[in-house]
C-alpha cells in the first residue's frame, strides 16, 4: 500500500508539472517517415514545440559519382535517386543530356516515355495515397493499393524487365520498344483502375472519419509554398496551378489533352493535407487519360536518336526539367568538354518539401506531424541522393 | 519576357555589377558581382513584370583552375513563366557570399547543402550546418580536390579485394597442409642429413643455426 501511495504521488507530480518538455528522436527507423530520415522532435506531450528533420542516412554521393562515370553510365545510378518514381529520374537525365548534346529523341520514343512516364506516376501514386492512408490508421486501404501497383510493376516488368530501377531510358531514346500486345494489356489494366480510383474514392478518399482526420491539419498557404520551392503534388495542392508538362513542356506532352488537378479547399482549407491527398488521386486520372491518348496516337517510326558511342558534348550547361511524381526534378549538368560530366546537379521535389516542415511542426499534435509527413510524399533517397 | 529583356532590365538599374548573357551553348546565363546578388535577387523577385517569386534551384560548381567556386541560382516566375540562371563567382579559397534566405525561404535548406557539400560561407544565415555529412565530417566532398579521409569513427571506406582475400587464404591453407604434411613425414621416419649436403628444407630451415656465434 505504502509503494501505490508512493506512485500515485509521483504520478500527481508528473500531471502537476505540466510543462514538461523532452526531446524525442523521431526516427531514423520508424515507419512513418517514409525511409531512413530522422525528426528532432520538442514536445510537450502531445504538443511540438519543433520539429527540426536531420536527413543524410542515406546520402549516396550521386551526384560525386556523376562526375566520375561516362554520361551513359550514369542512367542507372539514377534510378536509385527515387525508386518509387525512377522512370522521371531515367527521364530528366535523358533530357539533360540530350539538350547539352543538341538531340532529340525521336516521337516514338517520346510517346513511349510518357506511356512508361505516367504508369510510373500511377503506381507511385499509389504507394504515396496508400502509405498515407496507413499512417493515419486505416491499414486496408494500402492492401488495394498496393494490389493495384502490382499490375503495373508487371506491365513495366515486362517493358523493360526490372520492377523499380528500370534503367530503361537512354540518351536520344529508350532502350527497348513496346512489347507485342503489349499496349492492350495496358488499356486493360487502365479501364479497371478508371473504375477502381471510384471504388477508391467511396472506401478512403470520402470516408467521414479519414476527411476529419485530414481536413485543416498542415495548411500549408499558397505565398508559403512557392517560397518555399515546394514542388509538385504540394504545390498544386496549395491551389498553385503549375505543372511542368504544362507550363514547360518537354516530350510528347504538347500533345495530350489532360487537366492539372489543384487544391480548392473541398472539405477543408486550402493547401491541408486532403488536399495535397485528393490531387495525388485526381492526377492518377489525368495520368490514365495520357497513356491512353499516348497508346492512341503512338507514332511508328525509330526508338532511338543517332547518338554517338562516346559522348562528348561541347563546354557549356543544360538544365534537364520534368514533372516527376514528387514535383519536378531538375538535372543540371555542366560539360567541359570531356565524356564525363564536370557537374551534375540534382534537384527534387522531397528535398524541397522537407525544407517546410520545420515551419509548419510549431504547435501541431505528434499524430499530425505523421499526416503532414505522408502528405508531403517524401523519400529519403531522393532527399539525400 | 525573354531573357534578354530580363537581362537588360538587370543592366539598366545595377549597370557593371551584372554581366552580359552569355553565348554558351546549351542554357544561358549572367553572372552577377558577389557583393550585389542580393540585391538582385531581390529586385528579380519584387519588381512588377518580372516576379520571379520561385527560386527552383541553388548549387555551386567548383572551378579549382579559375581559383573560384561559382553559386548557380536557377529562379523562375510562375506568374510570367520566364527563368532566368544567375551566377555569381567566388573566392575558392574564402568562399562567402551574402545569404538570400530573405528572398526566397528555399534558400535556406539550398544553402545548407552547398555549405555542407562545398563549403561556401553564406553570411547571415539563420542556421547555417551542415545536411547531409555528419556534424564532425572534415572536408567538403563535392569539391574537386576533396580526398576522401580513411574511414570514419573506425569504420572504414575501404575493403580488401575479394579476389586477393581469397586467394590469400588458399594460400594460407594450402602452405599450413604442406607443412603439416612435412611434419607428419618427418615424424614418421627423420630423415638423415649427412652433413654439408643441403636439402631444401634444411635451408628453410631458420636462419638463426647460420648463425654461429649465437646471440644468447
Amino acid at each position: 500500500m505504502a509503494i501505490d501511495m508512493e506512485l500515485d504521488r509521483h504520478i500527481l507530480r508528473r500531471t502537476d508539472a505540466g510543462d514538461e518538455e523532452i526531446v524525442v528522436n523521431f526516427g531514423p527507423q520508424h515507419p512513418s517517415t517514409h525511409g531512413v530520415i530522422n525528426f528532432v522532435t520538442q514536445t510537450n506531450g502531445e504538443v511540438i514545440r519543433r520539429s527540426v528533420p536531420d536527413v543524410g542516412y542515406l546520402h549516396r554521393g550521386l551526384e560525386k559519382i556523376g562526375e566520375q562515370v561516362p554520361y551513359p553510365g550514369y542512367m542507372p545510378f539514377t534510378d536509385r535517386i527515387d525508386y518509387l518514381a525512377a522512370m522521371f529520374a531515367n527521364e530528366g537525365y535523358a533530357v539533360a543530356i540530350e539538350r547539352l548534346l543538341g538531340v532529340e529523341a525521336p516521337p516514338r520514343a517520346k510517346y513511349i516515355r510518357a506511356i512508361a512516364g505516367e504508369l510510373c506516376r500511377i503506381s507511385n501514386h499509389f504507394i504515396s495515397v496508400g502509405t498515407m492512408a496507413q499512417d493515419i490508421g486505416a491499414a486496408t486501404p494500402l492492401t488495394h493499393a498496393l494490389r493495384e501497383r502490382e499490375s503495373i510493376n508487371d506491365l513495366l516488368e515486362e517493358l523493360c524487365g526490372a520492377r523499380l530501377t528500370f534503367n530503361y531510358h537512354r540518351i536520344g531514346g529508350v532502350a527497348f520498344d513496346l512489347p507485342v500486345g503489349w499496349g492492350d494489356k495496358v488499356l486493360r489494366f487502365l479501364d479497371h483502375l478508371d473504375s477502381y480510383i471510384q471504388e477508391w474514392d467511396r472506401l478512403i478518399t470520402f470516408n467521414k472519419i479519414f476527411v476529419k482526420r485530414l481536413a485543416n491539419v498542415g495548411i500549408i498557404t499558397r505565398e508559403k509554398a512557392i517560397d518555399y520551392g515546394l514542388a509538385g503534388p504540394n504545390l498544386r495542392g496549395s491551389g498553385v496551378n503549375w505543372d511542368i508538362r504544362r507550363d514547360m513542356p518537354y516530350g510528347a506532352y504538347p500533345d495530350f489533352e489532360f487537366k492539372i488537378p489543384v487544391g480548392t479547399g473541398r472539405v477543408g482549407t486550402i493547401g491541408d493535407c486532403w488536399d495535397r491527398f485528393f490531387v495525388r488521386v485526381q492526377e492518377m486520372v489525368e495520368s490514365s487519360k495520357i497513356v491512353r491518348q499516348a497508346l492512341a496516337k503512338l507514332p511508328e517510326g525509330d526508338i532511338q536518336a543517332k547518338v554517338a558511342r562516346k559522348l562528348k558534348p561541347d563546354a557549356g550547361e543544360a538544365v534537364g526539367r520534368v514533372e516527376s511524381a514528387r514535383g519536378e526534378m531538375l538535372y543540371y549538368a555542366v560539360s567541359d568538354g570531356s565524356e564525363k560530366a564536370y557537374r551534375l546537379r540534382v534537384r527534387t521535389g522531397s528535398f524541397m518539401a522537407m525544407g517546410i516542415i520545420e515551419e509548419l511542426s510549431h504547435g501541431i499534435m505528434v499524430a499530425d506531424l505523421i499526416a503532414i509527413i505522408a502528405s508531403l510524399d517524401v523519400v529519403a533517397p531522393e532527399v539525400d541522393r | 519576357m525573354t531573357q534578354e529583356e530580363v537581362c537588360a532590365q538587370l543592366k539598366e538599374k545595377f549597370g557593371e555589377a551584372v554581366g552580359a548573357l552569355s553565348e554558351t551553348k546549351g542554357d544561358r546565363f549572367v553572372v552577377v558581382k558577389s557583393e550585389k546578388i542580393v540585391d538582385v535577387c531581390r529586385f528579380l523577385k519584387t519588381t512588377p513584370g518580372l516576379d520571379f517569386d520561385y527560386c527552383q534551384d541553388i548549387t555551386a560548381i567548383d572551378w579549382p583552375a579559375r581559383k573560384v567556386i561559382e553559386v548557380v541560382y536557377h529562379v523562375y516566375s510562375l506568374e510570367h513563366r520566364h527563368g532566368l540562371v544567375v551566377k555569381v563567382e567566388t573566392d575558392r579559397d574564402k568562399p562567402t557570399l551574402a545569404t538570400v534566405e530573405g528572398v526566397w525561404k528555399a534558400a535556406t535548406w539550398l544553402e545548407r547543402e552547398i555549405y555542407d557539400l562545398f563549403g561556401v560561407n553564406f553570411e547571415g544565415h539563420s542556421d547555417l550546418r551542415r545536411i547531409l555529412m555528419p556534424d564532425d565530417w572534415v572536408g567538403h566532398p563535392l569539391r574537386k580536390d576533396y580526398q576522401e579521409a580513411g574511414g570514419y569513427h573506425g569504420i572504414g571506406n575501404t575493403r580488401p579485394d575479394p579476389l586477393v582475400q581469397l586467394s590469400k587464404t588458399t594460400d594460407e591453407k594450402r602452405k599450413a597442409f604442406v607443412a603439416a604434411a612435412t611434419a607428419a613425414a618427418a615424424a614418421a621416419a627423420p630423415p638423415v642429413v649427412e652433413p654439408g649436403t643441403a636439402t631444401t628444407t634444411a635451408t628453410a630451415i631458420p636462419s638463426a643455426a647460420a648463425d654461429p656465434e649465437g646471440k644468447v
